[in-house]
């Protein structure tokens, strides 16, 4: 495409030949943003503004209403709380693991291979199946936790039908979804490293931590970035596993912002209430991302 | 669209005449998508697809068309999704619970099956009256019961023998249940009770199985017919509760905190609890898989015997032409049909619609065998329809919530109620004249 412009003989048409290529070039990625990602989120915004039509009464425009609901609504304050715990629960905990495993499956060790299947499995099993499996993890009386428990002459626990447990039991299994596939990432990042860089901090005497602190860790700054900005994203989408779980209880205890939208758009079908906690929720989003770039960012070192 | 269905009309007629075969028929069928979803276990989707073929074998001017919609709740969310978009693509018929009656109505989609049958009283009124009372608003009758279900007792034999009970008796009160629940509660070691008396499970929607308590304890109805208010914190409610939260909390005899749905069959199956109260759904699945002989029974009186009716109806949509309703209405009397009602029931394990239908020889033959399954029918005669209003999905939220609060002990069960009350009355309110 490009070889054509040359041929033409004015600066100006080589001028506006150039932008209809340009544009031509990113139209199908344009569209489908456009499409599926501007659209979407402009429509929304505009219902959060709208009441939810009824069968006798169209949508009509009623303003911030739905937001200033929000603020009278305890259910609405209580899965926001709940969704900054998971979310602290869940960001490090993931990082952190998924960092270990990578480490671990990086080194040479035995059966590397299949440790790095095994880590990598619950990234491939959809949410909802592994959401079964964990169901009868946290069975009182004879599930996995429990037997553990007994076998060590403890008490048994009902972990999903107990408030103060059932917010940290959801938070595990995100934990485990996520750091499997967090792991893949630093795997990379840590092969991408030169064997010069900790050769050279071996010759300097640098112990492994010392390496790993000063050498490693910066270099897996871009990745670590990645990694958060997605687990950002992960603490307020991933909630398949509410279905099988817990559906949200008790009594909203392990609720999340995703899962209450949910119940309002499609078992309440008030939709217009579901758009404003929706532009709620991109808001977070957005700053969360936002912050990151800023601040994170700021301080990442790319090679 | 009417002018379209003329043509099509005359385009049959005309093509009748000049190929006066069967076979032509067929390509001219009225063709009925129905959207439909499963709930229990079994090859619900083979029989469906083996009813339509039945019945268009049958008729073969008429093609129902089964669409699985997932659960429930997701056949609901696709209807009304593809009704609002219209077309031709969009249901014209649906199996959907018998309590989303009001969402629907709210949404102006339905016609009425009494519209449906022109006056013929005596076919509706062929059904259990305690199935029908779903079904009933603003004085029509807007749905056909199809598959329904009611939650009965079941107990392990096994396990009563050997704490010295009548292994052949279920407990008949309140108070029996209370004291056989003690005396088969078993404690596997010091610190953990591993084998309970009882378990009346609480998660997803714990007022279903709780409705038994309350109308039991003289709440027949918690909520009024028109759907507009209900009695969340009647003293009947209120008691109904405290039982409940006390059989856990005080006497130790139910696991306390939330009991998951779902697991429940399977503590029943490895002896962790020795009653249990579920689904007559279950009992093709308990059938199955319990290791040792078990009865079931009427849920245990108080005041009265009672439990609430549950499951899904047939319902007709009104972008239906005339002509579609009425191939509508042929396939929902051919399938509600004793014989075939008896055949639903028998595959499934729903409970057989009529009582022409437990009448037929085939249901008879089933009974006598596996008398077990004929106690949903003898309980029909207590049961009362299940919770339904305006706006239904959030009020039963609101007391989803308050029944899982004063359960899991973090408000007592008159303060939780109240609460609940006050919230329903808040949302309710706009719909009272």
């Amino acid at each position: 495409m490009a070889a054509i412009a040359p041929v033409l003989p004015r600066a100006k048409a080589l001028y506006l030949g150039d932008h209809l290529v340009a544009w031509l070039l990113i139209a199908p990625a344009l569209l489908l943003f456009v499409a599926f990602t501007l659209y979407p989120a402009a429509a929304t915004l505009l219902q959060s503004l709208y009441s939810t039509p009824m069968a006798h009464r169209p949508a009509h425009f009623v303003g911030l209403a739905h937001f200033q609901q929000m603020l009278g609504d305890p259910v609405f304050r209580q899965v926001l709380g709940n969704n900054l715990l998971y979310a602290a629960g869940s960001i490090p905990a993931s990082v952190a693991l998924a960092l270990l495993m990578a480490l671990l499956v990086d080194a040479r060790i035995p059966g590397r291979g299949f440790a790095r299947m095994a880590f990598f499995t619950p990234t491939v099993l959809p949410l909802i199946a592994a959401a079964n499996i964990w169901l009868f993890f946290y069975t009182p009386g004879y599930g996995l936790l429990d037997q553990l428990l007994h076998a060590f002459g403890f008490a048994g626990h009902n972990w999903l039908g107990t408030p103060s447990t059932a917010l940290w039991a959801v938070t595990a299994v995100a934990v485990w979804k996520q750091a499997g596939f967090f792991m893949i990432f630093y795997l990379a990042a840590l092969q991408q490293i030169p064997p010069s860089l900790r050769e050279a901090a071996a010759v300097e005497g640098a112990s492994r931590w010392h390496t790993f602190r000063r050498v490693v860790l910066p270099l897996l700054g871009p990745t670590t970035l990645f990694v958060l900005v997605n687990a950002v994203i992960g603490a307020f989408s991933l909630v398949d596993s509410l279905f099988v779980l817990t559906q949200g209880g008790p009594d909203n205890t392990s609720n999340l912002l995703l899962y209450y939208i949910f119940q309002n758009a499609f078992q309440f079908w008030d939709t217009g209430y579901a758009a404003a906690l929706t532009v709620v929720l991109i808001l977070i989003l957005a700053a969360a991302s936002l912050l990151q770039f800023l601040f994170v960012g700021r301080r990442t070192h790319y090679q | 669209m009417q002018r379209r269905d003329f043509l099509k009309l005359s385009a049959a007629s005309a093509l009748t005449a000049a190929l006066p075969i069967g076979g032509a028929h067929a390509a001219d069928a009225i063709e009925l998508p129905m959207y439909y979803p499963v709930a229990v276990g079994g090859p619900i989707a083979k029989i469906m697809d083996g009813y339509a073929a039945a019945f268009h074998q049958a008729n073969p001017d008429v093609r129902i068309r089964p669409i699985y919609t997932g659960s429930y709740q997701d056949t609901t969310i696709k209807a009304l999704t593809a009704l609002r978009g219209g077309g031709n693509s969009a249901p014209k018929m649906a199996v959907a619970l018998a309590v989303d009656i009001f969402t629907y109505y709210d949404q102006n989609v339905l016609v009425a099956a009494d519209d449906l049958a022109k006056g013929d009283k005596a076919w509706l009124d062929g059904f259990y009256p305690a199935f029908l009372a779903n079904s009933r608003m603003a004085d029509k009758t807007w749905s056909v019961p199809f598959q329904r279900s009611t939650p009965v007792l079941y107990w392990n034999k096994a396990a009563f023998k050997a704490a010295g009970l009548d292994p052949e008796r279920a407990p008949a009160d309140w108070n029996e249940m209370q004291d056989y629940a003690r005396r088969l509660t078993r404690a596997h070691n010091a610190k953990s009770i591993t084998d309970w008396g009882v378990q009346i499970p609480s998660s997803g929607f714990p007022y279903w199985l709780f409705q038994g308590l309350a109308i039991e304890n003289g709440q027949a109805r918690l909520a009024s017919v028109d759907g507009t208010a209900t009695h969340f914190d009647s003293p009947e409610t209120i008691g109904a509760l405290e039982y409940m939260v006390g059989l856990a909390r005080k006497n130790g005899v139910m696991p306390s905190g939330i009991i998951n749905w779902g697991t429940t069959p399977q503590d029943f199956f490895k002896g962790r609890c020795a009653m249990m109260w579920t689904t007559t759904g279950n009992l093709t699945n308990v059938r199955k898989h319990a290791p040792f002989p078990f009865g079931v029974g009427m849920l245990p009186k108080h005041k009265r015997y009672g439990a609430p009716t549950g499951g899904g109806n047939l319902y007709v949509f009104n972008n239906t032409t005339t002509e579609e309703r009425a191939a509508a209405l042929r396939f929902i009397r051919w399938v509600t049909a004793p014989e075939q009602a008896a055949d639903w029931g028998m595959q499934t394990g729903y409970v057989a619609t009529s009582p022409a239908a437990w009448n037929t020889g085939a249901l008879k033959k089933y009974v006598a065998g596996f008398p077990q399954a004929a106690v949903a029918r003898d309980q029909l005669q207590y049961a009362e329809p299940e919770l339904s209003t305006h706006e239904n999905q959030r009020v039963t939220k609101v007391f989803n919530d308050a029944l899982e609060a004063a359960l899991t002990g973090q408000k007592s069960s008159a303060a939780a109620l109240h609460e609940a009350q006050s919230k329903a009355d808040a949302i309710l309110r706009r719909y009272r004249a």
